[in-house]
Formats: C-alpha cells, structure tokens, sequence
C-alpha cells in the first residue's frame, strides 16, 4: 500500500465507518478506511450480530422447552461451546463480508491504530509510522463498556465480565449479577436465564430498561419474573469482589445493604467512548464526558475533521452511526441532506420478550407539551400471536391530539423488533392517525396490531 | 413586552417608503447600534440602527415591500428575558387577531404574488406536502401554495409549516422576479445551499467534483462584483508607458534608501496614481443615485492575493505621501493582509483602486469597478518592447495599463485626461518627488 493521499479517511469500521466509506466511494471520493482490529467493528464482531446469534439458540432451547404445547416432543439439551462457535461464525462470516465490500467499492484498508496531528485542509491520519493525507477526515471510533475501577467494576479476565466477555462464555453460571438494566444488560440477562442461570439484575433507577416508555418497563419486568429473574430497581452495587470461586457483591436498595454471592458478574453499565491515545486534545476537538462534541452534520470544528456514531452524541445505536455518516459525507459532497431526527431513530431490545420503540415516550410527549392521545393493543387480541403461542406483549401508539402526529410507538412481545420500522417510515413521511388508518394491515399477523393500536387511540379498535 | 420595531421616517416630508432589504433575520440577537435593514425612498437609502437589544423574534414586513407607512411596526423585538410565546398574538395570518388588523396606520405585508411563482414544491398543479403538513397549514390557515418545501423535490413537511412566516413566502417571490441569470449569479445562498443540485441541473455529475462551502469573503466577492457588474456601466482605455526611467529612479531610490525601506514599482504606481487624481479631481469621484461625489482625499485601495480570495488594502491620503511612506505601509497592509488582521476601516471605503498582475506577467487586462470607486487601474508587466522614438526603432520596458471607468461618473474624456497625466508621471517620475 505505497497510496497516502486520499479524499476522505474513515477512522474506524463499524457500522459507521464502513457505510461512510461506501457511501462516500458511491459520491467518488477516493477512501481509506482504518481499522485497528476487524472489520466491522464491535457492531459486527462483539455487540448487535454475534449477541443476536445467541439469543436465537436461547429462543430454539425455550422453544424445545415447550414442544408440548405445541403437540412436539423433544429432548432439550445444549453444548455451550457450540452456541459460542456459531455465533463466532457468523461474526467472521460477516466480517469478511465487510472485507469483500470494502474491495468492491474500491476502499483502501489501512490496519492500525490512527492517530491525528494538525495539518490542512484536514488533520493528518498517522498509522504505524506512516501519514496520511485526506482533504476529510472522519472519526468513527466507537465505544466500549464502561468499566468502574474504584468499585471493582473492571473486568477481572474470570468472573467479571463486559458484554465482550459474555460473549464467549467458558460457562453458564449458576448464579449469575446482571449490573444495568438497559438493551445490552437486559439481552445478556435474557440469554444466560434461558440455560438456566439463576439471573439477577440489579438497576439504580426504579425501572428496568429506563429509556423506554413506563408501561413497557413494567410489562418487561413482569415477564421477565415470570420467567424466573429477580430484579432489584433502586439498588446500587456498592462493591463487587472476587474470590477463589465466585465474586461477593454488596447491593444496596433503599439504603439496606445485602451481601450476596454469584458466580459471574455482568458489566453493562453503559459505554465510554473511544477518544484516547488518536491526538484529539492537542488538536483542539471537544470531547465531553469521552464523547466529541458536533454539530447537527457531524463537524467538530476543526476543519476537515468530523465524527459519527458512538464516539459522538447519543442515541448510541449502529443504525444511527450509519445515517449519520451517510449524512455527513453527503453535507461534504455538497448534497443537501437533511440532519438526523433523534425522535425517529428507532430502538430496539432483543431479550424475551422483544423491545422496540420509537419517538417520545407518553411522558416524554406531555412533558414536551402535547397534549396525546394514546392507543394500546394487547397481544392477545391477535389472532396470529395465539396461533405463535406467543399472547404476551403491547403496541402502545401516541399521537398528538390536536395535529394528528404520531409522536411515538412503543411495543413488546414476539417480533416487535421487525415490526417497529412501519411506525418509523409513518413518522419519517409525516403521516397522521388518517393515513394509518387507512392503510391495509394483512391477515393474520402481527402488524395487524400496529393498526389496532393506531385505531384504539381515537377509540374504534375493533378487535378488543 | 415585545419591542415593535417602527419604520423610521427619513425625512420629515416622508409618508411611506420601501423596506428593501433586511440585513438580520428571525430569532437573531442584536444589541444598539446594529444595522437592522435598508429602507428606501425615491430619494435614498438609509440603513435602521436597533435602538435596544435584544432577538429578532417577528419580521411583520419582509424585504422588497413597497409602500410601507411611517410608524408601521415592521419587526418585533424580544428582551433577552422574555419567551417567544408572548408573540402569539402577533402570529400574522393566524386565527388570533393580529394587530395589524387593529391598528389601522399599519401596512399588512404584501401577500405572496402568483402562487406559481413562490412554491418549489408545485409540480404542474400538485403541491407535493406530508399529510401531516398539509393539516397543519389548514388549521394555521395557511396556504400550501405559498411554502417553500424542504423535503425531498421540495415537499412541504412539518418544519416548513411550523417555520413559515409571510416574510419567507415573499422572499422566493422575490427572486423569481427578477431575470433568471440574475438570480443566479447574485443569490449565492441559493447556491450554497445544494451545490449538488445546482451543478447536477447544469449537467455537471456529483462526484467529479469538490465543493468547498463559500465562506464570508467569497460571499462578499460574489455579491459585490455580481453587483458592480449588473450596475455599473463601464469601459476600458489601453494605454502604453515606458518604464525605463521608472525602473532607473527606483534602483537609484533603494541603493540610497534608509534600511528597512525598499520602494517597489507598485509604490511608485500607488504614488503616481495618488498625485493624477490630485491633477484631475473630476475624476476622483464616486456615483451615488443623489449626485456625484467628488472625494478630497485620494485613498488609493490596492488589490492584495490572499489566501481563498483577495482584498484591498487602503493607502489613505496618498496624494500627501512621499514614496518611502507609501512604501512602508503597503508593506505593512499587505503583510496583514495576508494574515487576515486588517481591521475593516482599512480595507473599506477608498475613492480609487489598483490591481496589478504585471508581477504575473499578464501582458494587460481589465478589471471590474469596484464600487463605490469611479475607476480601477490594471496593471501588465513592463517587458522590452520595439518602440519608434525620433523615426527610429528603439528598444523600451513598456508596461500597458488598462483604466476601466464607471461611465456614470468618468466619461470617455475624462478618463483619457487622467489617464495622460498619469502616463506623465510615470514616464517622467522626477515629477512625482516634486
């Protein structure tokens, strides 16, 4: 690779990073994209893909758990090391995916680490010794777990673990701490009760998965003990220590302490980002709390210098990386697009049962003024999640009462993480209660509950 | 309480005149002393000061209306303290009674001509909006048709709705009055935003290019050279100098100048411009709609490279200063210059100006008028040129200028008048130390 004079570097390759790259190859720049590990980032190596790879053989195991009802037999058993291998597949198989796009599309791959120093029109891209020149730099570093030290919050390379850890389990603990109740928490959570460790999650908040509508939390909780979990909300982790066979943690609920013993631990505390070590502070770029400022098209301020994706503002999603990069490049290549609405990014939770949301909450939308109508529709008013064997779970819509603006959708239950994109694309077109009403739900399925919930806040639901 | 910002009368005899130009927009923050915008009258123009502080909350009465009462109020003025709610009785269009209706000396904001004209979202006879958009127009009572939309092909979304005031309908309108060439060389917003598409509907693939958003300075290039261009009618005179002398003066000056001072043939040109306005002050002379001005003083504004652009440094009264002098400020100006330090009363203003490219070699060529000058002088290299002097072929540096006039101000005569003396002092430079 004799090549160091380009049009635009990409820092890092997430999902991010990598889509920047294609789009700005596609807009016919000349790119390189530098990756200090694998291609595809955490997003495709340790977070989104080889966590869903898990949770799909927990959702087969529970399946086979109760073939029964479903007039089967089977004899559930499970080979840990299988599942982690699968998962590990996969992840490698996407990984060399990115690698074959990254060919297609004509992207220089550096591998190492990058760092920046000054320079015009952009900040010069370092790696290994070598520099690199590029009229726009782009930072899409990432993120990682954060970790609390003083605490004994920091993984211990045996029983403390962050979600990289959980990832590939030498066990399934028998009794297992779960610190932080958000996706990442709550999905791990999830997997590990499904083979059958006795899982607790403990939370600061009075909530479980806090950034969701209050009703969801609840319902979420309520599952999630039915399904045998406990779940300590107001409780914080005053120490975690390890020991010959397991870790002793000190919770506190209430100002009560308790001590108590578990196996393995979870970190999922949330993430810090990825800022250290690249020349970011002698160059000026504001970082707050590890995350650099920018503004609504990914500029930082220092010229030819932006930043996308984890690195940067929350929601700290991969699909929110990727729009705000397509964004980004596209404001560089001197198109016109529109910058990112928070409220239309959507989120979703891959634990039993599904989480998926969009927009305000109910409280967000009153405390932002509104004044809302809202619809729910319950599972078990659709005939297609009886049929599933799947009658637990709510689509909950919001809308504006006077304007007709679908302010927000919140859902749980079988599939919602599928489901969520049709209450995305109504609020990306602007569309109001009229148009959702209009519009033909098939049958039988689940979506038909999408329509239900839409019909329910003005009061004509049909089917409950 | 709202501070209503009132078209001012600029004479006592003044009923109502035209807000030609706002130079803030909504929800800026202004403090006293800042121009507000420029109101017009069959007799000048006249730029509003704000009198407090405070944001820009309302403009009642966009650009370009004609006939607005003195009194009127044509912007409303929030203190730093209050809340753009307070505004909501003064929603124009709206369903709460506006005051306009109330106050009967006021003049109501033109409504948006031709509805074809405004809206890039029309289509034939279909205005593309969100249906969200679309029923927050009607409950607003506003018409689509005079919303500009930002959405994909222009369709009207949300933000449109809930942006939209008369002043942002009026503006498109506006523009699509004038001819279109015009609007396209002198709406540089209109160009900044979406050069993509700009250049796409010019034929122009995206991706063959880089785009480098237009900051202030090209802004000012674009707008004020657009205009010099669209206004002033103006012509060239061409006319050969012989250096030599020039360039003998100029060696004997530096071998027995004073350290530090190094008099180049552009402070000799500076200088002897200087002295031919003082000869000829007819032609020292700017073009106002009033009359012309005649200045006193020659301020001599030098075109200086810079880094993304140029600018012109002014030698203030350099008809009063010896070369050395000059010598040593232009050196200070330009170096300054370059850094982007000069202060604006160093680069505004002026009564003539000089742009030389000979140092380039450009052989000779013409420049545009940079208002509110009445002539600019360009500058060609001074190379050896065949001459016939005495009937004989003889061998001469010869520089050629070119004078481009603003005819408004310098007729044809005039310019040839000046241009000879100061042919004179530069072919017989001993004259400029007089």
């Amino acid at each position: 690779m004799s090549e160091t004079s380009f049009d635009v570097i990409v820092i890092g390759s997430g999902p991010g990073g990598y889509v920047t790259a294609i789009r700005a190859s596609q807009l016919g720049f000349k790119v390189a994209i530098v990756e200090k590990a694998d291609l595809g980032g955490v997003c495709l190596n340790w977070g989104c893909i080889p966590t869903k790879a898990l949770l799909r053989s927990a959702e087969i195991y529970h399946n086979m758990q109760h073939a029964d009802a479903y007039g089967l037999s089977a004899e559930p058993s499970f080979d840990l090391a299988k599942i982690v291998k699968r998962s590990r597949t996969i992840a490698g198989q996407l990984s060399g995916g990115i690698k074959h796009l990254m060919k297609k599309n004509k992207i220089s791959v550096i591998s190492g680490f990058a760092t920046l120093t000054a320079g015009k029109p952009a900040p010069t891209v370092h790696v290994d010794g070598t520099a690199f020149k590029a009229k726009h730099v782009i930072l899409a570093s990432g993120a990682r777990a954060r970790t609390i030290p003083q605490a004994g919050l920091e993984p211990d390379g045996k029983y403390i673990w962050t979600a990289r850890e959980a990832m590939t389990p030498d066990t399934i603990p028998e009794k297992l701490l779960v610190i932080g109740s958000g996706a990442i928490g709550m999905e791990f959570a999830s997997f590990f009760s499904a083979f059958g460790a006795a899982t607790t999650v403990v939370e600061m908040v009075d909530r479980i998965l806090p950034a969701e509508d209050e009703e969801i939390s609840a319902l979420a909780r309520k599952s999630f003990e039915k399904r045998g979990l406990t779940i300590k909300t107001n409780t914080q982790v005053k120490s975690v220590k390890p020991g010959a066979k397991g870790v002793t943690a000190i919770l506190s609920t209430d100002g009560k302490d308790e001590t108590l013993e578990f196996d393995r631990v979870i970190l999922a505390i949330g993430i810090v980002g990825n800022t250290e070590n690249m020349g970011l502070e002698k160059l000026g770029v504001k970082v707050d709390r590890t995350h650099v400022e920018v503004d609504e098209f990914s500029r930082t301020g220092i010229p030819g210098l932006y930043a996308i994706g984890d690195v940067t503002t929350p929601p700290w999603l991969a699909h929110k990386a990727s729009h705000e990069g397509i964004i980004c490049i596209e404001k560089i290549a001197g198109q016109s697009p529109h910058p990112l609405d928070a409220n239309s990014i959507p989120g979703c939770t891959y634990c039993h049962p599904q989480i998926a949301s969009v927009g305000h909450t109910e409280a967000q939308a009153k405390a932002a003024g509104h004044e809302v109508k809202v619809g729910r529709f319950p599972y078990v008013g659709n005939g297609k999640a009886i049929a599933l064997g799947e009658p637990e779970g709510l689509i909950k819509t919001i809308f504006d009462a006077k304007t007709g603006e679908l302010l927000g959708a919140h859902m749980i239950g079988a599939e919602v993480t599928e489901l969520i994109q049709g209450y995305t694309i109504a609020r990306t077109l602007e569309t109001t209660e009229q148009e959702l009403m209009e519009t033909v739900f098939p049958h039988p399925t689940l979506s038909e509950m999408m329509h239900e919930a839409v019909l329910d806040a003005y009061d004509r639901t049909i089917h409950f | 309480m709202p501070i209503e910002i009132l078209m001012p009368a600029l004479s006592p005899t003044m009923e109502e005149g035209t807000l030609s130009k706002w130079l803030v927009k909504e929800g800026d923050t202004v403090s006293s002393g800042d121009l507000l915008a420029e109101i017009e009258t069959d007799k000048a123009t006249m730029e509003i000061e704000a009198v407090e502080e405070g944001t820009i909350a309302k403009i009642l009465v966009s650009g370009g209306t004609d006939g607005v009462k003195v009194n009127a109020p044509i912007a409303i003025l929030l203190e730093d303290d209050e809340d753009a709610s307070v505004l909501d009785g003064y929603t124009a269009g709206g369903s709460a009674p506006a005051p306009q209706a109330a106050s009967p000396s006021v003049e109501a904001p033109k409504p948006a001509p031709a509805p074809q004209a405004a809206p890039q979202a029309t289509s034939g006879d279909r205005i593309k909006a969100s249906p969200l958009a679309k029923r927050l127009a009607k409950e607003a009572g506003i018409d689509l048709a005079s919303v500009t939309g930002s959405g994909p092909d222009g369709r009207i979304v949300k933000a449109d709705i809930v942006g939209f005031t008369p002043s942002a309908a009026a503006a498109p309108a506006a523009r699509t009055a004038a001819p279109a060439p015009t609007s396209q060389t002198t709406e540089v917003g209109a160009v900044r935003s979406g050069g993509a598409d700009y250049l796409a509907k010019l034929g122009v693939a995206a991706g063959t290019y880089d785009l480098e958003p237009l900051d202030g300075m090209r802004k000012v290039i674009a707008k004020r050279l657009s205009a010099s261009n669209n206004n002033v009618p103006d012509f060239p005179l061409i006319v050969d100098c012989e250096i030599d002398a020039l360039l003998g003066m100029r060696k004997e000056l530096n071998a027995q100048a004073p350290e530090g001072v190094k008099v180049s043939v552009n402070d000799m040109i500076i200088r002897a411009a200087a002295l031919a306005l003082k000869a000829v002050p007819a032609a020292n002379a700017s073009f106002t709609p009033d009359g012309i001005a005649y200045h006193k003083n020659a301020d001599v504004a030098v075109a200086v490279a810079i880094d993304g652009g140029l600018i012109t440094p002014i030698v203030r009264h350099a008809e009063n200063k010896g070369l050395s002098t000059i010598s040593v400020e232009m050196k200070d100006l330009a170096a300054r210059a370059r850094d982007k330090k000069l202060k604006p009363q160093e680069y505004q203003g002026g009564t003539f100006s000089i742009s030389n490219l000979g140092m380039m070699g450009i052989k000779s060529f013409g420049s545009i008028v940079n208002e509110p000058h009445g002539m600019i002088l360009s500058i060609g290299a001074g190379a050896p040129t065949p001459v016939v002097k005495d009937g004989e072929l003889a061998i001469a540096t010869v520089m050629t200028v070119t004078l481009t006039c603003d005819h408004r101000v310098v007729d044809g005569a005039l310019g040839a008048e000046w241009l000879g003396v100061f042919k004179r002092y530069v072919q017989s430079p001993i004259t400029m130390m007089l």
